[in-house]
């Protein structure tokens, strides 16, 4: 399965010209940017600004309406197939099996990606849910279910780290979690946050605005 | 491919032994429909012909019932996105083609034994009988499979199903009536070479097309 060739520095993530409409209407258009190993990004803008659509779109969830997005892996094209074995995803519509354990859900899913159960124990402590980790997800609170998705998207040690809110529902310690997560990943992968929070905007370096459509690095 | 799809496949087996979303309304339909059957009949014994029918007919009508599950139970619970992002379109379709063959299987191995059990019916020629059922099941569950996939992100799920699997089924279901009924009279191998050519061929068909199709269809 996929994990660290990012450490190595050679993951690149090229937009050109993307455009996503809903219904004929365009939701953002013409938006490029680079991203390469190391960085962090912020997906900035109003409510419907397509911060949500650009995550998917990134994530290979969604298609753009026009336009090429392309994820390079020491410069050799990744084909679209093959995108989510780089992709770990956090988002508010994303659920987790309700009728299965914490430990169960990331056994599930260590077992379709073809990698082995090693690194499960180590997630669940890292993301604070080890004591409950025999629980049903049913009886979990929103915020330990915003855990365990922080869990599934870092259980395979993407190179692409995409997250949609990730602290929403997190107590402060839950928060402090996903910082360090952050910091971490954004040392040697891509990181891109969709949000309009002022703390998970600090995490990251850059920032690209959707009402504006322009991509900065912020001032330092 | 394989393994991922196994690991699906036992994930669905897993879910619905603890959900009973499709298990339930099955057997429930099971039972009413057989107790119609015996009710309506009494004493009477149908003829090949009409046993035949009848069969696929309860057989078709079930299925309808259990089989969209896969798909559609993905999408109301918002967890297809941890399958979008763990393995490829192939692999889906494949654990869950797998999963609807083995519960189709099961189905129809109850809907038969309740149906010799209360009709008195007198197959004559038994192993062909199986052979029949067999491949009549493997080609509704390819063919429920795909439609599972297609109309689980619709509005009107249930109107759908039926509606659009009865005329790709339509083939299917005649040769496999007719195919059927001969084996139940005590037909040999070569008065039922054809529908048994013609059953192997549209699964071969269905399920080509399906795996060509499925990614089209999963992720947009």
């Amino acid at each position: 399965m996929q994990g660290n060739s990012a450490a190595q520095g050679s993951i690149k993530l090229k937009a050109e010209n993307l455009t996503r409409k809903f219904d004929r209407k365009p939701i953002f258009e013409d938006v490029s940017f680079t991203l390469t190993s190391g960085s962090s990004t912020a997906i900035t803008g109003r409510n419907g600004s397509g911060k949500s659509t650009l995550i998917k779109i990134i994530s290979n969830l969604l298609s753009q309406s026009s336009g090429e997005l392309s994820l390079f892996d020491a410069d050799k094209k990744v084909k679209r197939e093959n995108v989510f074995k780089y992709i770990g995803f956090v988002s508010p519509y994303l659920n987790l099996y309700d009728e299965f354990t914490g430990y169960e859900n990331l056994k599930i899913i260590s077992d379709i990606r073809g990698s082995g159960h090693g690194n499960i124990d180590n997630v669940l402590k890292r993301v604070g849910l080890f004591p409950r980790k025999n629980d049903l997800l049913k009886i979990y609170s929103s915020g330990m279910k915003q855990r365990l998705k922080i869990a599934f998207s870092i259980l395979h040690k993407p190179d692409v780290l995409l997250l949609d809110e990730p602290t929403s529902n997190l107590d402060i310690d839950g928060i402090s979690i996903v910082d360090d997560i952050v910091k971490e990943y954004k040392q040697d992968r891509i990181v891109i946050i969709a949000t309009n929070d002022a703390h998970e905007r600090s995490l990251c370096e850059n920032e690209i605005n959707l009402n504006e459509n322009i991509s900065k690095r912020k001032e330092q | 491919m394989f393994k991922q799809a196994l690991a699906i496949c036992r994930k669905d087996f897993n879910s619905e032994i603890r959900t009973r979303y499709a298990v339930n309304a099955l057997l429930m339909f099971i039972i009413v429909v057989i107790s119609v059957i015996k009710f309506s009949l009494g004493e009477d014994k149908l003829s090949s012909e009409l046993n035949g029918g009848l069969l696929w007919i309860i057989i078709f009508f079930a299925t309808s019932n259990g089989l969209s599950r896969v798909f559609v139970a993905e999408e109301e619970r918002g967890t297809s996105l941890v399958l979008k992002l763990s393995a490829s379109a192939q692999s889906v379709f494949l654990g869950k083609l797998i999963f609807n063959t083995l519960l189709t299987f099961i189905i129809n191995l109850l809907i038969i034994i309740l149906y010799i059990l209360i009709t008195g019916l007198d197959i004559k020629s038994p192993g062909l009988f199986s052979l029949v059922i067999g491949l009549g099941n493997f080609g509704l569950s390819s063919v429920m499979t795909i439609i599972a996939a297609l109309i689980s992100k619709a509005s009107s799920k249930g109107t759908l199903y039926p509606v659009l699997s009865f005329p790709l089924l339509l083939p299917l279901l005649l040769a496999s009536i007719s195919a059927t009924w001969l084996t139940i009279e005590g037909a040999g191998f070569g008065a039922i070479a054809g529908e048994i050519q013609m059953m192997v061929s549209y699964t071969i068909v269905v399920i080509t097309a399906s795996f060509l199709l499925f990614e089209l269809v999963w992720n947009d």
